[in-house]
């Protein structure tokens, strides 16, 4: 596995008893938070507390020593248009989810496919604890203390062969769970894809956990993609199926507006959106003037760049 | 029993206060917000949720004018004139708010940022437009500027119109894909543009077929 030195000095890195006692002075905040909360105000969805507690070690290495996003803001700004297009929406509306059980389909180029519990393929698999930014393609961006595994860790596992060139992932599609697919705002499912050497690259996560605990629906329960150098979009969530193909898979916002999102979609300050400038973006939970440079590929440029060698960023936006 | 007070004495001492206090209402709320006082707040992205909602006020209050007109002729409703003033130029304001957060909080007054953004981004060049438009309505809107100008003031303030439209359309612009909610202002500002179109369309043939039948019988 590749390893980062460089990225985070040793003098940069916050102790581990000091970085766990901050932890439990955050989760003593959320808890007191909850408390403070009126009831109806949060009757949709699960507060962090009764969410189960997940077992993972902190991989300190390939996590940014940032101070992390406030939980409540992980989990009341997102972009989760299957249960409406406002960023409160998803809190309000993902109650309707149900993540256990559930099923996960591995279908394609691979010497093994099939539909499984998503139990038993999570069985036995080591979790680990990545703190990570997280980038927009709005303009915003969080930190986030993800809880998950290795993308590829998990791809080795149904032996691809050698035709599988691409990685084709796939939302659930049920409208009486997720209601805003109901509307046609986006082509439903919601699809995604990645590269090969993408989707097996070591900074590739599956996730299913935030902030220690197992992942609230809104935040795309229970199984996600987090890429952590392309926008936001990438990062497909509540996932029933990974496919491996031949051909490179087309993705939902490719498809709803080619002109404005890519199938690479990396995150890229000097390329902007038709729109508007990328150059820059408003970290959320930082208050009034919280705007900061953009990084190029989100800051994971040593890791990553050597992938699109030769290619025209531009092009391949 | 004693006389009831004239319109000008409602409209001075009731209405006005009322619809003045009622249209500042947003601002009071939103700057509540802003400090996390009277149970407001601006949630997770406090700038982008300002910026949005004087925005959308700004909207709404040139919608709100553009139904002055409609319903001083449709309700019969003639002294509402009194408050058109007022609600245009919080128009103005609120669509200032929008300007102004956008400069100071959102770009931090990186003035290279927003002259990129005004002239390279289509969006916001016609938002911008708008806003320009507003402002020599806002100037020209006292009692001796109306007077000054005469018949161009009229001719000047169909400006609104221009604004209204561009700000519409700055509006669908922007949004990422849930375009439903522009669409619903869209088609309420197509209904009172419609409605000023048919009104003068009809007082355009009524004057023509009068004419024509006094003056010459046989054309239409």
């Amino acid at each position: 596995m590749m390893r980062m030195p460089g990225r985070i000095a040793p003098s940069e890195i916050t102790p581990r008893e000091l970085f766990m006692s901050r932890r439990a002075l955050l989760a003593g905040a959320l808890a007191g938070g909850a408390a403070a909360t009126l009831p109806e105000a949060r009757a949709d969805t699960a507060p962090a507390a009764q969410l189960e507690p997940l077992h993972y070690t902190l991989n300190r290495q390939d996590s940014v020593s940032l101070q992390p996003t406030p939980y409540e803001d992980i989990t009341g700004y997102n972009n989760f248009y299957e249960f409406g297009t406002d960023k409160s929406d998803p809190q309000a509306n993902a109650s309707t989810l149900r993540p256990r059980p559930w099923s996960l389909t591995i279908a394609g180029e691979a010497e093994i496919t099939g539909t499984y519990d998503l139990q038993d393929i999570l069985k036995g698999q080591p979790l680990e604890e990545r703190i990570y930014r997280f980038r927009c393609v709005e303009a915003w961006s969080m930190v986030i203390p993800w809880v998950g595994f290795e993308l590829g860790a998990l791809l080795r596992r149904f032996k691809p062969t050698s035709r599988a060139k691409y990685v084709e992932f796939t939302t659930l599609y049920d409208p009486a769970q997720m209601p805003g697919e109901r509307y046609s705002i986006l082509p439903w499912p919601y699809v995604e894809g990645l590269r090969m050497d993408e989707a097996m690259h070591p900074l590739t996560l599956l996730v299913v956990g935030l902030y220690g605990r197992v992942l609230p629906n809104q935040d795309g329960a229970p199984l996600r993609l987090i890429v952590p150098w392309k926008y936001g979009f990438k990062g497909i969530k509540s996932i029933v199926q990974i496919r491996f193909t031949e051909r490179q898979p087309r993705n939902t916002w490719n498809i709803a507006a080619p002109d404005e999102y890519g199938f690479y979609a990396n995150v890229n300050p000097s390329v902007p959106h038709p729109r508007w400038s990328q150059a820059t973006e408003r970290v959320i939970g930082g208050g009034w003037f919280a705007r900061q440079p953009t990084l190029m590929f989100n800051g994971y440029a040593s890791e990553v760049a050597d992938l699109y060698r030769g290619m025209d960023l531009r092009r391949d936006f | 029993m004693p006389p009831w007070p004239s319109v000008e004495q409602r409209y001075r001492l009731l209405y006005k206060p009322v619809v003045f206090a009622a249209s500042l209402a947003p601002a009071v709320l939103l700057a509540a917000g802003a400090f996390n006082l009277l149970g407001q707040s601006l949630g997770p992205d406090p700038v982008a949720r300002l910026l949005h909602a004087c925005g959308k006020t700004a909207l709404n209050f040139l919608l709100i004018t553009l139904l002055v007109t409609p319903a001083r002729q449709l309700a019969g409703l003639t002294h509402l004139i009194r408050l058109r003033r007022m609600l245009g130029l919080f128009a103005l304001f609120y669509a200032a708010t929008h300007f102004l957060v956008y400069l100071i909080l959102d770009q931090q007054l990186d003035l290279h940022a927003v002259l990129e953004d005004i002239t390279k981004r289509p969006y916001i060049t016609i938002g911008f437009t708008a806003l320009l438009m507003l402002v020599p309505l806002g100037i020209t809107s006292t009692q001796g500027m109306m007077r000054r100008l005469g018949r161009r003031w009229a001719q000047l303030h169909r400006l609104i119109y221009l604004a209204a439209i561009l700000g519409v359309w700055h509006y669908y612009w922007q949004v990422k894909r849930d375009v439903r909610e522009p669409l619903l202002y869209a088609g309420m500002l197509a209904v009172l543009l419609g409605y000023r179109i048919l009104t003068r369309w009809r007082a355009r043939r009524r004057l023509t077929s009068r004419s024509g039948s006094a003056t010459a019988p046989g054309r239409i």
